[in-house]
Order: C-alpha cells, then sequence, then structure tokens
C-alpha cells in the first residue's frame, strides 16, 4: 500500500525556469536591449537552434517568450534582444549586469538552414525581427560556402531604431554578404535608403528559383514581404516567416499560442509560408 | 459479455475496499443546487433518488420516484476538475545567492477513484490523454494523477435533451478505458447493478469481493437499458466534412450573428471536459523573497488569452467564439487526431443565453449546402 | 540615337513596345549625369521631364520649416522617376538630390505628351505601365506610412 503523501519524483520540467546571470546588459536603440547571459550555477553550454525561442522569467514579475538571437555555435553565452514593450520586459530592463533571469527554453522549430543548402539565402527584417534572424546569419557566414549569394534586408522605423549597427557595418564590408538597409522615416542626416523594406526586394541580388528567404517582422510586414518574394519567383514553400503569438507554457500544453490547426510554441514559431498563407489573410485568427 | 451481480449493498463494499488501497473516492454529490464530482465517504453520499432536467441554458434538479444511485444525467464538472486542477502551484522558487532556487520535490500526486464516470467523460480522458500526454512535452501534473487513477463508470441509464453522444461515438455505452463499469437496473421490484470489468487492476479488483455472476437475463437487462439511452438521443452533431466545413467558414457572416448573443462569459470552456487552457500567475510573499507561479484554467473568451504586446489578437467575441468553435469541432482533429467535442451537451446546457453548438453547426452546413447546390 | 534606346529598350515600362515607339522615345531622350549632392529637380518647378535611373541613388524630399529637410522615398537604378509631367499643372511636387553621382536618362515631356495625346494605343499602354508603378509605389508608401515597427502605445 502506497502512502498518501510521498514526495513526487516526476520532474516538473520543462516548467522550471533554470537561474541564469546577466554578464553584460548593452543598449541597443531607445528601447531595446540586448542581455548576455551565463548559468548562474556551473558551466554547461546553451545549445540552440536557429530561430527557437526561450521563456525569460522575471523574478516574481512574470515570463515571456523572447527569441534567441546570439550564434548558434558559440553556446558559452545566451544572448536575448528584447524590446520594452510590456510588464515583463520593462522589468527586464531595469535588470543590471550580475541579476539573474529564469529561462525555459530552447523551445519551437528553426529557420531551414540546413535544408538551404547550396541555395541563395535572403533574410529580410523587419524592427526587431532582425533578433531572431541573427543567428541564421550567423550560421550562414559560419559555412559560407554551403550558400549561393546571401542577402540582409533590413527595415527599421528610423536610423535610430536600427539594430545591431556596429555588426551591421562590419557585414556591410564583408565581399560574399550584401545588405541594404532601409527606413521608413529618415531622421538625422540619415543618407541611406528611405522607404518600406518590400522596396528592396526587386534589386536585391540573388536568384529567386534558387533561394530560401526568411522572413521575420510583423505580421503585416511579412505578408507583404512573401507575396512581394513570391511575385519576384521565390517558391512559395521556400519562404519562411517567423510568427508570434500569446505563449504562457512554450510546450504546447496552455492552448494560447494555436493559429488555426497550430501551436506557434511547437509547431513554429517558424513556418513556412505554404503552410499558413490561408490563414495570413484571415481576421483575428 | 461477462458481468457480476451487485447488490447496492455490495457498493459500500467496493468504496471500502477503495479507501483501503489509499485511493480518495471521487464521485456525484449534490451541492449547491447541482451534483458535482466531490469527496464522497460513504454510498450515502451519492445523490440518491434525484435526477436533472436539462435544455438550452438550463439545469435543473428534481426527485425521482425511486431511490437510484446514478439516476441523474451530468454535472456541470466533469472528472478534469481532478486530473487537471482548476488551480494548481507549478513551483515555489526562494531567492538565494544564486539568484533563486526552485526545490525539486513535491508532495505527490493524489491517488483519486472516480465513480459514476460516463461513457462521454471517459472519451473526454482519452482525448486529453493525447493532449497532455502524447506530446514532445508531458504534462507532469496529469500524468501522475491520470497513472493513479481508478476508474468506476456508470452506463448511462437516460438521456437528456442536451445529449448527443450517440452521434459522436462517444456514448451512452461505456465501452473502454474504465477499471469497473456499473449499469444500474431498478424498477418496482429489484435494484441491483451489473458490475463488467475493464482493466487488470479491474479484474483484480472484483476478485476477492466475491460477487455471483450476472445471469443472462441480467446482463440483457444491462445492455437493453443502454438500448433504451441511445434511442432517447434526438441531439445530433453529423461529423462528415466537418473540418473542411469550418475552415471554409472562417469569413462567414453567422459568426457575428453568434456574437450578438454570445456573452464571451467562457462557461462553455469551463464545463467543457476536453477544454484544457491554462494562463499562470507569478505572485510574490510581501517581503518580496519567495516567489510561485500558479497555473489556472484559461479561457479563450477572455480577451487576455490572445494579448499580445499592443493588444488582443481576438478583439471581437465572434472570433473568440469561432475560435473555439472551430477547436473543438476542426483543427482538434488536425492537432490531436479526434474532435474536440464527445457530445455531453454541458456547453449547451450551462450556456447562460443557450447557444447550441449543434445547432449554430448546423447552420453552416445548411448555408454551406445551398451555395454548393446553386 | 540607336545607343540612347539600348538604354532604355529592355526597361519594363517600355516592354513589347514597337520598334517604331522605342525609336520615337529615343528622339525624346537625352544621357544626363548627376554629381551626389546635387538636385535634379525642385518642388513647384514645371516638369519638363521624367527620368529612368541607370545608376546612383535619387532621394525625393520636402522641405519642412521645423525639420529641415526629410528625404520621403529613395529612388535606384532600375526605378523611373517623375509623374508629375503626366498631369496638369506640371510641376514637381517634391525636391529629387542625388544622393551619390548618378547616370539618367531624361524623356522630354512635352514631346512624350504631344505624341500620346495623338496616339491613344501609345498613350494607354504607357499610362498602364506608369499606373502599375504608381499602384506598386503607393502600397509600399502605405506600409511605410504604417509605422509597422512602431513601440505600440
Amino acid at each position: 500500500m502506497e502512502p498518501l503523501h510521498s514526495t513526487s519524483q516526476v520532474p516538473m520540467l520543462p516548467m522550471q525556469p533554470e537561474p541564469y546571470r546577466i554578464e553584460r546588459v548593452h543598449k541597443d536603440t531607445g528601447d531595446t536591449f540586448t542581455l548576455e547571459l551565463k548559468p548562474a550555477a556551473g558551466n554547461a553550454g546553451f545549445a540552440f537552434k536557429p530561430g527557437q525561442f526561450n521563456m525569460l522569467y522575471v523574478f516574481g514579475v512574470g515570463e515571456i517568450p523572447i527569441s534567441i538571437s546570439g550564434d548558434p555555435e558559440d553556446t558559452a553565452s545566451l544572448i536575448h534582444t528584447t524590446r520594452e514593450v510590456g510588464t515583463v520586459t520593462r522589468a527586464m530592463r531595469a535588470l543590471k549586469q550580475a541579476d539573474v533571469l529564469g529561462i525555459r527554453g530552447p523551445f519551437g522549430s528553426s529557420w531551414p538552414v540546413l535544408e538551404a543548402k547550396d541555395q541563395d539565402i535572403v533574410l529580410v527584417a523587419g524592427g526587431i525581427g532582425l533578433a531572431p534572424l541573427r543567428p541564421a546569419l550567423y550560421h550562414v557566414m559560419n559555412h559560407r560556402s554551403d550558400y549561393g549569394k546571401v542577402v540582409l534586408l533590413y527595415g527599421a522605423r528610423t536610423p535610430e531604431d536600427i539594430l545591431y549597427k556596429k555588426e551591421l557595418a562590419q557585414w556591410r564590408s564583408k565581399f560574399d554578404l550584401d545588405v541594404f538597409v532601409t527606413v521608413d522615416r529618415a531622421t538625422g542626416n540619415w543618407q541611406g535608403n528611405v522607404g518600406f523594406v518590400t522596396q528592396l526586394i526587386k534589386r536585391a541580388p540573388f536568384e529567386a528559383r534558387n533561394t530560401t528567404a526568411m522572413i521575420c517582422g510583423p505580421e503585416v510586414m511579412m505578408r507583404f514581404t512573401a507575396q512581394e518574394l513570391i511575385k519576384r519567383g521565390v517558391a512559395k514553400e521556400q519562404v519562411f516567416v517567423s510568427m508570434e503569438r500569446n505563449m504562457k507554457c512554450g510546450i504546447g500544453l496552455c492552448g494560447h499560442c494555436q493559429y488555426g490547426p497550430h501551436f506557434i510554441c511547437k509547431d513554429g514559431p517558424v513556418f513556412s509560408y505554404a503552410e499558413i498563407a490561408w490563414l495570413l489573410n484571415l481576421w483575428e485568427v | 459479455m461477462q458481468g457480476y451481480r451487485l447488490e447496492p449493498s455490495g457498493l459500500e463494499q467496493v468504496f471500502e475496499k477503495l479507501k483501503s488501497q489509499s485511493y480518495e473516492i471521487i464521485g456525484p454529490k449534490l451541492k449547491d443546487d447541482a451534483i458535482v464530482y466531490d469527496r464522497l465517504t460513504r454510498v450515502k453520499d451519492l445523490p440518491i433518488g434525484l435526477t436533472d432536467e436539462q435544455g438550452p441554458g438550463y439545469y435543473r434538479l428534481k426527485k425521482r420516484n425511486d431511490d437510484a444511485y446514478f439516476g441523474y444525467v451530468l454535472g456541470p464538472q466533469s472528472v478534469k476538475h481532478y486530473l487537471h486542477p482548476p488551480v494548481f502551484s507549478l513551483w515555489q522558487a526562494k531567492r538565494t545567492e544564486d539568484g533563486f532556487a526552485i526545490p525539486k520535490e513535491r508532495e505527490s500526486a493524489p491517488r483519486y477513484a472516480f465513480i459514476g464516470v460516463r461513457a462521454c467523460e471517459l472519451n473526454a480522458i482519452l482525448i486529453q490523454d493525447k493532449v497532455f500526454l502524447d506530446s514532445d512535452y508531458q504534462d507532469p501534473v496529469y500524468l501522475e494523477r491520470r497513472k493513479n487513477a481508478f476508474i468506476l463508470a456508470v452506463n448511462c441509464t437516460q438521456a437528456a435533451p442536451t445529449c448527443f453522444c450517440s452521434s459522436l461515438g462517444t456514448g451512452p455505452k461505456v465501452e473502454a478505458g474504465f477499471d469497473l463499469l456499473l449499469t444500474e437496473l431498478i424498477n418496482e421490484t429489484e435494484h441491483y447493478f451489473v458490475l463488467e470489468t475493464g482493466s487488470e487492476k479491474g479484474q483484480v479488483f472484483v476478485k476477492d469481493v466475491n460477487l455471483p455472476a450476472a445471469s443472462e437475463a441480467e446482463l440483457e437487462a444491462a445492455q437493453n437499458r443502454v438500448k433504451a439511452t441511445e434511442e432517447q438521443i434526438s441531439k445530433k452533431l453529423p461529423t462528415e466534412g466537418i473540418k473542411d466545413l469550418l475552415y471554409a467558414s472562417y469569413e462567414h457572416p453567422h459568426w457575428d450573428e453568434i456574437a450578438e448573443r454570445c456573452l464571451s462569459c467562457g462557461n462553455c470552456t469551463m464545463v467543457c471536459p476536453t477544454c484544457f487552457c491554462t494562463t499562470v500567475d507569478d505572485v510574490t510573499s510581501l517581503t518580496g523573497d519567495t516567489a510561485e507561479r500558479v497555473r489556472r484554467w484559461d479561457s479563450c473568451f477572455t480577451s487576455d488569452f490572445s494579448y499580445i504586446h499592443g493588444g488582443s489578437v481576438r478583439p471581437s467575441s465572434k472570433s473568440r467564439y469561432r475560435q473555439w468553435m472551430t477547436h473543438k469541432l476542426a483543427s482538434w482533429q488536425d492537432q490531436f487526431g479526434s474532435l474536440g467535442c464527445v457530445g455531453c451537451g454541458r456547453c449547451i446546457s450551462w450556456c447562460p443565453v443557450g447557444i447550441d453548438i449543434t445547432a449554430e453547426l448546423e447552420v453552416f452546413r445548411q448555408e454551406r449546402g445551398q451555395s454548393e447546390s446553386n | 540615337m540607336n545607343q540612347i534606346k539600348t538604354m532604355f529598350a529592355q526597361h519594363p515600362l517600355f516592354q513589347d513596345f514597337s520598334e517604331e515607339e522605342l525609336e520615337f522615345l529615343a528622339t525624346c531622350a537625352s544621357a544626363e549625369q548627376l554629381d551626389a549632392g546635387r538636385i535634379l529637380f525642385q518642388e513647384a518647378q514645371e516638369a519638363r521631364h521624367f527620368y529612368l535611373i541607370r545608376e546612383g541613388d535619387i532621394a525625393l524630399e520636402l522641405r519642412h520649416p521645423k525639420r529641415g529637410v526629410i528625404t520621403i522615398q529613395t529612388l535606384h537604378a532600375g526605378d523611373a522617376l517623375g509623374w508629375s509631367w503626366l498631369f496638369p499643372p506640371y510641376s514637381w511636387h517634391f525636391d529629387a538630390r542625388a544622393m551619390s553621382h548618378v547616370h539618367l536618362l531624361a524623356f522630354d515631356a512635352e514631346k512624350v505628351r504631344e505624341r500620346l495625346e495623338q496616339d491613344n494605343s501609345l498613350g494607354y499602354r504607357l499610362m498602364k505601365r506608369f499606373a502599375s508603378l504608381m499602384l506598386e509605389r503607393l502600397q509600399a508608401t502605405r506600409l511605410q506610412v504604417l509605422d509597422l515597427y512602431g513601440t505600440p502605445s
């Protein structure tokens, strides 16, 4: 006969966050910041695939999903770029070096960087959408000879809102990577492109029929970008987008992130456009 | 078919044996003018001699002319309350020098013996098994409770006008997923149960209760009783082509018409035995030294449910009703390989304005049929 | 003349135009260059030309009393520039400034207009091309003004 109250051995993982210490905080733009994290105890690395996300927990405040934006081959530290948009991210921004965050993850599907071998790669980012795409770009650049042409198209709100400025300058100077940046609204003495990011597609150097495109940004931006790429000749099965919905568990159990038949947390966040195009054009799904 | 004859007095013996195996007995009980699942200590706790009357937005208890133990149809709750608790503390954390720590040890899950589980409810459990256990990540809360559970099912001996299990193949006859099964037989002269076993656990259980085998006539009487129940069921939910129908109806104007009645109260999701959505509250003690994550049932009818920075993805009640119904009858099939509905009819009875999912579906079906024939 | 024709004959704006039509357009076209920083045209000036950008970048700008010069949009190699020449009063709505050294083809607006008035078939086809260009740019501008990346309030 089993006793009524003993202790349970069934672990609550992956429902429990693990403590991670902030090694460095970097302010990217007025409302965006990057955290560099390491496990609070031990030296275990953090392995993930480009496009995956973690649940980030601020002690006692709450937990939210945030994509991982570091180099997938540099597992020593975990990098998250976040924008301050709500209670949890506000609390997160107040954190300093040596403070501790909770991490659960990595969760979700990834950008098809392995499947895209030998193809031209077009990454299209809008706003903070550059952060979830950065690991894909790292991977492609780490294995540059596996790919054809590589193009990054990036649309920001204003020149002040451009993420990863230093790195963009480095990327721009590379001969084997074409970077185009545009802003919706020119301010200061911005001398670059002005116009919506879709305007960059027609003059970007890639061969549409042999291209894998990865898009991340607001839903409207992704929809129009996908259409523009398809208009140029990219197959809709080769266009990938990263979706965002409310998430509480990150592991397919809480039901919040449902998008038609899909759970964004486990079937996504990365989907092929062909798979979800029918949903993208419906209201309030 | 094989079975035993169990006298009403013998049921007490079953209760005692369950208790001796350290089960907590959860069964039907009269509470707040409804029959709900609650802790039972003895057979007398059952809603003896009570029945329910149900209809759209209607549920009333009534006295029966006899002393049947399971002479009601369904209460608002299902066993979901116990296998997937409405509120559950997932973990508590303490501030430490390394930030925080979460004790790995937790209190073990209770061992529930469920009494009076109906065919539709059993099928709901099988559906929730897929949701919580057939996934990349299992829900440890559900897993432990489910593994521990003993299920004593009951065949329905009457149906309500809100029942439509027969068109979904989920009742009224209990087919699988139980340990023991009772069919209650009562008339002016006799009151007894036919008891069947459905698992090894159930067979072992009856072995030392020492029951007489049921006679052919008794077994037949039990079967006829369930057949008669099936004949009482008039409501239908035809499932043919249901997924395509709903996927094709996302932009249908009838959602607006439903939204004019729907209060977005979420009652349907709370009483539904398959609805599984949850949210979490992260709370701290006043000193800020301890934090806790409490999980509780959530409903896709709230505006918070789909909130992402900037607002709700489903701000209108039509999009929320559409999400719920499309999930139950269409996207659930893609996600878990079955419908998310077992035809228990609770969402109809407990909807304050009496919205009937089968009637709403019929509108989409009719209009689709018309537009196709035009 | 033939050399000029080869500079634009392949442009989508003139796709499927007849040899005669292309030759006529060649008589309207002249190759121009502009140094970085120079103004191509200014708001309220008469729109005497429309342009094809062959190389370099051009900014469409607006002078704002408080915010100074605001770049509305940038245009690049392969883009057509200017549709004020199509409609009365034929005057520019924005300034156009070279962001880098620019090679252009400039088409004489009056001469083209005259032909289009007489030759409605050519007029319709060219107008359709310009309309589709304007639509594409309008759609992009709509997305641009939506401020999609802004922080939600």
